[in-house]
């Protein structure tokens, strides 16, 4: 419903070079990119506070990018959210309804579940400077959500917010989006990537470099750059079974990988950074949980050493150094022994 | 007993001297002056009317030319233009040239003969000796301190604000009254103050348009010619006393109006 085709637009020190892109109805689409990158540029000219140069934002299926930013019905929530200072947090969140004529009962019914779903009703007559991040954050989006945008923009609605409130927060977001809300969303971090995203698209240098599902993309990086972005290779769905205090993934029937966290999630992500994967020629009694026979599938060189995957019913990735490679005579078909600490294996719920 | 290094004490003794430098002629001036003497001037027709017309004049000048002050300076916050340096340079003008200069070139503007004077006859207003002038005159050499202040008041304001307004469906002149004005208002309110106090005592453009009627810094010149330095100073004291009672009371009506602490973060 949102199709953004060849968009350029260049500003000073910022180039943004032949984006395409389609986010559906009701989907969560998330913009991942390292600071700089040009996502919130995009994110502007979305909006319409940046004039594109080239090509064309279509808001079903109707031409937008000479729209006035009025009509454009797109709202968008900066990462400093810019509550307005001055201005109560009800008087905030009505601000985009005072010019739309409606009538006191309109008004209050459509602030009404908005506020609830937020959790914001108590706040309503305070100001902004009695105000934490989080729950400016909160007003900010009850704002945009009020004027019922066709898309929510969200410019790392989640960096300025405490860790302890940002699962909170990413759950609230969610729940707006299973609301029927199409969400577009910028962010650097991974995790939060991963764990809302319908689909992403990887942004680097002011282009796109990939775009799919969280696995599509983290799977089969095309690029270097989202493999490193990744930080892992090892990037697989998994079920999640609790017996006691131990929780065990599965990344396959036959594979349960013991986990060193808490969760009430029933299915997730698994990551494993290929430097926490241990080799061994044979099995040895050590403090990590996760032990795995498998068979070299494939070995090949990298910048620090060999990359090496391991099959033991999925595909690990480890990284040793090239004197190690040899020291265990590591080739296809070969025999080995995988360890890692289930701290090592990391989950994000979604 | 704290001990000071010589160079604390010179900065000690500076300032001293300059706030001495301040208060002492003023004081000087208050102490020369009795108050049967004040009580006599402030019964005087000629220094209460003198008074009246310099305050409302002056309060006149400000807010209409702050129709106009406070938008430019609204464009001179947010737009890079080309000359932009120069027309910055321009309003601050008024400041550097000397204001009896700056009369001439405003009588030159506003006599009969000028284009501004025809159109005043037109519709029956002569400018020169008419307190319209004056205003002129006063809003001349005061206004760039209400420009300067209100474009620093609506720098401040971040611009995401604005930007987040547009996209919350607020027309560009919505943007302008409901976020940037009352963001920067305690700049301008405070610039509005200046621009009415530095009216309120010129004197040299002041005198070039309109001898009569006459306002309070003109009438002191007045006596001072006519009588001498002991009549010219009950009207001194008593007009610096009615400006600083003007100016603690706008102040707090200012503070009382004034927002709690914005948040910029």
């Amino acid at each position: 419903m949102l199709k953004i085709d060849n968009l350029s637009l260049s500003l000073p020190g910022f180039h943004l070079k032949n984006i395409s892109f389609e986010v559906a109805d009701g989907e969560y689409f998330i913009l991942l990119g390292e600071s700089g990158a040009g996502k919130s540029l995009l994110l502007e000219a979305i909006a319409g506070l940046n004039k594109i140069h080239e090509g064309s934002i279509k808001l079903k299926g109707k031409e937008i990018s000479n729209e006035k930013i009025q009509q454009r019905e797109i709202g968008l929530v900066f990462q400093d959210h810019a509550v307005f200072p001055h201005l109560t947090v009800n008087e905030n969140i009505s601000y985009p309804l005072k010019h739309r004529h409606l009538t006191a009962e309109e008004r209050s019914k459509r602030i009404k579940p908005i506020i609830s779903t937020l959790q914001i009703s108590h706040l309503l007559n305070r100001r902004p400077a009695t105000l934490s991040g989080g729950e400016l954050q909160r007003v900010a989006l009850a704002r945009a959500l009020v004027q019922k945008p066709k898309v929510l923009l969200l410019d790392e609605p989640l960096a300025s917010i405490d860790s302890m409130l940002k699962s909170d927060l990413r759950a609230l977001l969610r729940q707006i989006n299973r609301d029927g809300q199409t969400i577009i969303h910028v962010t650097h971090d991974f995790d939060e990537a991963v764990s809302l995203a319908d689909r992403i698209a990887i942004i680097d240098n002011g282009k796109i470099v990939q775009t799919g599902t969280p696995h599509e993309v983290f799977s089969n990086p095309v690029s270097g750059f989202v493999a490193h972005f990744a930080g892992t290779r090892t990037f697989f769905r998994v079920r999640i079974e609790r017996k006691h205090d131990l929780v065990t993934a599965y990344p396959h029937e036959n594979v349960p990988i013991t986990l060193n966290c808490v969760t009430n999630s029933d299915t997730g992500y698994l990551l494993i950074r290929n430097e926490d994967i241990l080799l061994s020629a044979e099995n040895f009694e050590s403090s990590a949980l996760n032990n795995f026979e498998g068979i070299v599938e494939d070995i090949y060189p990298v910048r620090n050493g060999e990359e090496v995957v391991v099959n033991i019913g999925i595909p690990l990735h480890a990284q040793v150094s090239r004197e190690s490679a040899e020291k265990l005579g590591l080739q296809r078909g070969k025999t080995i022994w995988v360890h890692f600490k289930a701290s090592a294996a990391k989950l994000i719920t979604v | 007993m704290k001990s000071f290094t010589p160079f604390q004490l010179i900065v000690v003794l500076a300032s001293a001297l300059i706030l001495l430098f301040i208060i002492a002629p003023l004081a000087g001036m208050f102490v020369a002056t009795s108050p049967a003497d004040l009580f006599e001037t402030a019964k005087d027709i000629e220094v209460q009317q003198s008074i009246k017309l310099t305050l409302w004049v002056s309060l006149a000048a400000t807010v209409v030319f702050s129709v106009a002050a406070i938008p430019f300076s609204y464009l001179l916050a947010r737009k890079s233009f080309p000359l932009k340096s120069i027309v910055t340079g321009i309003i601050d003008l008024p400041i550097v040239i000397p204001h009896s200069a700056a009369g001439i070139a405003i009588l030159g503007f506003v006599s009969r003969n000028s284009l501004l004077g025809k159109a005043g006859s037109a519709i029956g207003l002569d400018f020169v000796g008419h307190p319209a002038g004056i205003a002129v005159a006063m809003a001349f050499v005061s206004l760039p301190f209400l420009i300067n202040a209100a474009r620093d008041g609506f720098s401040a304001v971040p611009e995401r604000l604005e930007k987040a307004a547009l996209t919350l469906g607020a027309s560009p002149s919505r943007v302008f009254f409901t976020i940037a004005l009352p963001l920067a208002w305690r700049n301008i309110l405070s610039g509005l103050i200046l621009m009415f106090a530095r009216g309120m005592s010129e004197f040299g453009a002041v005198i070039m348009v309109a001898y009569h009627p006459m306002i309070s810094p003109i009438l002191i010149y007045e006596r001072f010619g006519a009588f001498g330095l002991k009549y010219a100073r009950p009207v001194s004291v008593l007009f610096i006393l009615i400006s600083l009672a003007v100016f603690i009371l706008l102040r707090m009506l200012a503070r009382n109006k004034e927002q709690k602490p914005v948040h910029h973060a």
